[in-house]
């Protein structure tokens, strides 16, 4: 709610900040769609030798298209720069930043104090306002010079729009090849923004529906790797495989529960599947939907205290909310055509879901009472919508026409900016990760 | 185009001599028989001199179960009712399964890709379900029978319309062991 007030405050300085400079700080809008993007000047990063300013640049164009990719920020082109700062800790000249309409002026500096660490200064300044917006200065090996520009585009986006960024993450996937009728799917990971894509199992077997663990360095999946396929548990820091619990009948459908002590999954006995509940430190499962129908998909709210997931148990593929013991279990969609791979927002106001109708597939939010739905993509195939931590955007699968081949897309929860995640070859099944701590 | 056409009836029909003869580089596009060449044969000479199939498949082997009963069976959009066809194909996979009864099968559950994929996977396990019980009906033991779902993972038709989406959507039979080689 804080956000409405600072409605257009940025439209506004456009008009009055040559005559008389605002006082208020840049503050950035993101609820609505289609807002004119937020001009930024952010030129190369500072350095005293070579390896300091190649370092600076390479970190400069990340942040620039972290920003750039949210769509909510437009990087001015820096041969229209007019100021070339020496020195970040001096306040710039920002008549000379006004009038190439910069908004606001990122300033960094990049000092490598040794072989084993790098240390970045930045200063972010609200060029309107004559301000010092804010200043960070974060250390790191010079191999990861990566994150640390990931960190400062995080910093920027909370203090522009008020809301924690997404850019320091990272997006399980399954990596695919080889022809339609004999693919290889491969668990793969890489950095939000496609970089450092590296293949976690072999592709000897097949594997599905990945999903991130809120709290713990663990991804959660769906194996063919064992006779039966299962639910399975991978650590990243260690590469450490191992079937989840020991089920009568396969296991699907995997997604942890918000303090990540828990999976909740699909078992399938007798060609049934329903919704159970494994507890990862005790192994103790409970069963929480018990009907005829096809129960799948499960997923937390945020608080931990209800389970939306879809149920064919009135005739087709409908979207229903349960309270985590399994009580109070009411349908929430009635529209036209069918629901599935529901979502619960990290923000708890949302559910995505996927929406077939009329031959097209559809990923759309609705609030989780089922009221204020919201279409927002349309393709051959869009299916299986993943939430980034701050709520704000959703990568999902896309096939844009038939034989297409899957690939990972984005869009707003405005509805705006839909974007392709770059990967190297065919993918699907993104799941995002919470911020890197 | 014209040339292969012209090499293949001519093999059939056991005349060689014309393509050995042939003058042609492979890298040709097109090739314009010459006045003098020999005319092909019409198409329907060829057929009475098809060969017969080389051998029959050995009883109680998996080429006899797929060429006797058929190894797979269809289902209609979105459904796990077995139609009157499968039935038929599973009344005759089920008489092979009790005739060689030390044979395993592996039921697997296959989706078209018009639903999502975790749904599909539920889908695909009804689907091998529907069929194990139909054969455990029919006297085969279930505990011959394993069942798995692939979703909509294993197409056999890669192309995306109607046509293939309808050969998807099935319960592939595999006999996994205890079968004559």
């Amino acid at each position: 709610m804080k956000l409405r007030l600072f409605f257009s405050l940025v439209t506004m300085w456009v008009m009055i900040g040559f005559a008389v400079p605002a006082k208020a700080e840049l503050e950035i809008d993101i609820t609505r769609g289609h807002l004119e993007p937020t001009p930024l000047a952010i030129p190369a990063f500072t350095g005293s030798s070579a390896p300091e300013r190649e370092i600076g640049e390479l970190i400069a164009n990340v942040i620039r298209a972290d920003l750039e990719r949210s769509g909510l920020f437009k990087v001015l082109d820096q041969a229209s720069y007019i100021e070339q700062q020496t020195n970040i800790d001096i306040q710039p000249r920002f008549a000379d930043w006004r009038v190439i309409r910069a908004d606001a002026l990122l300033a960094g500096r990049v000092v490598i104090e040794n072989e084993n660490r790098v240390r970045v200064d930045m200063r972010l300044w609200d060029v309107f306002a004559e301000t010092h917006l804010f200043g960070q200065q974060m250390g790191t090996t010079p191999e990861n010079w990566r994150r640390i520009a990931h960190k400062i585009a995080d910093s920027i986006y909370q203090k522009l729009t008020g809301e924690s960024g997404y850019f320091d993450t990272r997006v399980v996937f399954i990596a695919e090849s080889g022809p339609k009728i004999n693919r290889t799917k491969r668990l793969a990971i890489m950095d939000q923004d496609g970089a450092n894509p590296t293949f976690l199992t072999p592709g000897s077997y097949t594997v599905l529906t990945p999903r991130f663990s809120p709290t713990t360095q663990q991804i959660t999946y769906l194996s063919y790797a064992t006779q039966v396929p299962s639910v399975f548990l991978f650590n990243i820091e260690t590469g450490r495989q191992e079937v989840l619990g020991d089920f009568p009948g396969m296991t699907f459908a995997p997604r942890f529960s918000p303090d990540g002590k828990k999976v909740i999954m699909s078992l399938v006995r007798a060609g049934n599947s329903d919704i159970w509940l494994m507890d990862l430190r005790t192994r103790r499962r409970v069963q929480l939907t018990d009907s005829p129908a096809i129960d799948t998909s499960p997923s937390f709210s945020p608080d931990g205290s209800k389970i939306v997931f879809n149920s064919d148990r009135g005739g087709s593929s409908q979207l229903y909310i349960m309270n985590v013991d399994g009580s109070g279990t009411h349908r929430i969609t009635f529209g036209d055509g069918r629901y599935s791979a529901p979502v619960w927002s990290p923000r708890g106001d949302l559910i995505a879901f996927t929406k077939q109708n009329k031959g097209q597939f559809h990923i759309g939010v609705m609030r989780p009472d089922g009221d204020g739905e919201r279409v927002l993509t349309t393709a051959y195939l869009d299916e299986g919508p993943t939430w980034s931590p701050n709520g704000r955007v959703l990568m999902f699968t896309r096939e844009t026409r038939p034989g297409a081949g899957p690939k990972i897309w984005s869009i707003d929860l405005t509805g705006a900016n839909l974007r392709r995640v770059p990967t190297p070859e065919d993918s699907s099944d993104p799941a995002w990760s919470p911020l890197i701590e | 185009m014209k040339t292969k056409l012209f090499c293949l009836i001519g093999a059939s029909a056991f005349v060689l001599a014309a393509c050995a003869t042939d003058p042609q580089p492979t890298s040709s596009r097109t090739v314009t028989p010459t006045s003098t060449a020999p005319q092909p044969r019409p198409v329907t000479s060829v057929r009475s001199q098809v060969t017969p199939p080389l051998y029959v498949a050995k009883p109680g082997s998996v080429e006899e179960f797929s060429t006797s009963a058929g190894d797979r069976i269809y289902f209609a959009y979105n459904s796990y009712t077995l139609s009157a066809e499968a039935r038929a194909t599973l009344s005759k996979q089920a008489a092979w399964l009790n005739s060689y009864p030390r044979t395993r099968a592996l039921l697997a559950g296959n989706c078209d890709e018009r639903g999502t994929r975790e749904y599909n996977l539920a889908l695909g396990a009804r689907r091998a379900s529907a069929v194990k019980e139909y054969l455990v009906n029919l006297g085969v033991d279930p505990s011959r029978m394993t069942t798995i779902s692939y979703g909509k993972e294993r197409p056999i038709d890669p192309r995306s319309m109607g046509e293939a989406w309808s050969i998807n959507r099935n319960t592939h039979t595999a006999i996994v062991s205890g079968a004559s080689s």
